[in-house]
């Protein structure tokens, strides 16, 4: 340890706001930039997933619309 | 060999075998900045002329390396994307940028403010320091290119050649501290010879840079697989995938 307690530590020997602005803007975009980029990851597979889910709804749409017109065009066959 | 390559091209196949390496860089990311951090800001013995202002090198030297070696990066992917139209190495080289951009602010401010404390001066228009000024310049243009135009590839395209010709300002970068006096102290590792500084403080130094690096390879991936997602959300099994997760 080159310190003998948690003030000097912070203290740095005089250099504290040097060494801790350099380190904390560091660490902070360190951990930004993975935050963004798990943000990212989610955002795109929720978006995808809703397209999806979307896609599906308009098919089950088309199909349960598909044979009902055809009902209908054949009732108006029969008159 | 030549199969690798295709295989390394194909966007499904680089997003499993990326999956699969990801998260041991993510590890060796974690362990080896959390060691690096603790050993080099308590650890390690003050320097006998800069006293604590010393332990900015163990942010400032990692984010300089990574700065130059992203850019470097981006120029060998936009190289290999404008040669062999891989598609992936497009992607790679267009999430690199910004961490590039960062680490190269990084190595700026902290170059700056360890300035202050040993030099007297937190800018100063020399050689070492005008060249990585230029670097964030060329990162920012990158970024700016691209999204400059509407065609995915004209973007691609223009922002590969940039990276290319950019890349000239790294051997001007590594070298300017040889060529022109300027205030920068030269390379502290070099392949040639034993570090100057004692063992105590380049290994918590090394373990940083490596720590760096596998934070780069991590993040690269990461992304690059979100980009393959955005770009190939059409594919078939890029729709399958989404509904599995």
């Amino acid at each position: 340890m080159a310190f003998n307690s948690i003030a000097e530590f912070i203290a740095m020997g005089g250099h504290a706001p040097y060494v801790w602005s350099s380190w904390g803007l560091t660490l902070f975009l360190l951990v930004a930039l993975v935050w963004h980029a798990r943000f990212e990851r989610r955002q795109l597979i929720n978006s995808l997933r809703r397209r999806e889910r979307r896609e599906r709804a308009r098919e089950q749409q088309n199909a349960a619309q598909a044979p009902l017109q055809t009902v209908v065009e054949g009732g108006q066959h029969d008159t | 060999m030549w199969a690798f390559i295709h295989k390394l091209g194909s966007p499904k196949w680089f997003y499993g075998i990326s999956a699969k390496l990801e998260p041991w860089f993510w590890v060796a990311a974690a362990l080896l900045i959390v060691a690096g951090t603790v050993w080099g800001l308590a650890f390690a013995p003050a320097d006998y002329q800069q006293g604590n202002s010393f332990r900015i090198i163990y942010v400032h030297v990692p984010a300089a390396f990574l700065a130059q070696s992203i850019f470097v990066s981006m120029a060998v992917a936009g190289l290999v994307f404008m040669v062999w139209k891989i598609k992936v190495a497009d992607m790679a080289a267009a999430v690199m940028a910004p961490l590039g951009a960062a680490m190269t602010f990084v190595s700026l401010f902290s170059g700056a403010v360890w300035g202050v404390p040993t030099w007297g001066t937190w800018w100063m228009w020399d050689a070492r320091l005008t060249s990585m000024l230029i670097l964030l310049f060329l990162y920012l243009g990158v970024i700016a290119l691209r999204g400059a135009f509407t065609s995915r590839d004209s973007a691609s395209r223009a922002a590969s050649v940039l990276a290319m010709v950019g890349v000239i300002n790294i051997p001007i970068i590594k070298y300017s501290v040889d060529w022109w006096y300027t205030l920068h102290q030269p390379a502290s590792f070099t392949m040639t010879s034993r570090p100057a500084m004692p063992t105590e403080m380049w290994l918590p130094l090394l373990i940083m840079v490596l720590g760096f690096y596998s934070f780069f390879i991590a993040l690269t991936l990461m992304r690059t697989r979100n980009e393959i997602l955005r770009r190939e959300s059409n594919k078939r099994w890029v729709r399958e995938l989404v509904q599995e997760a």
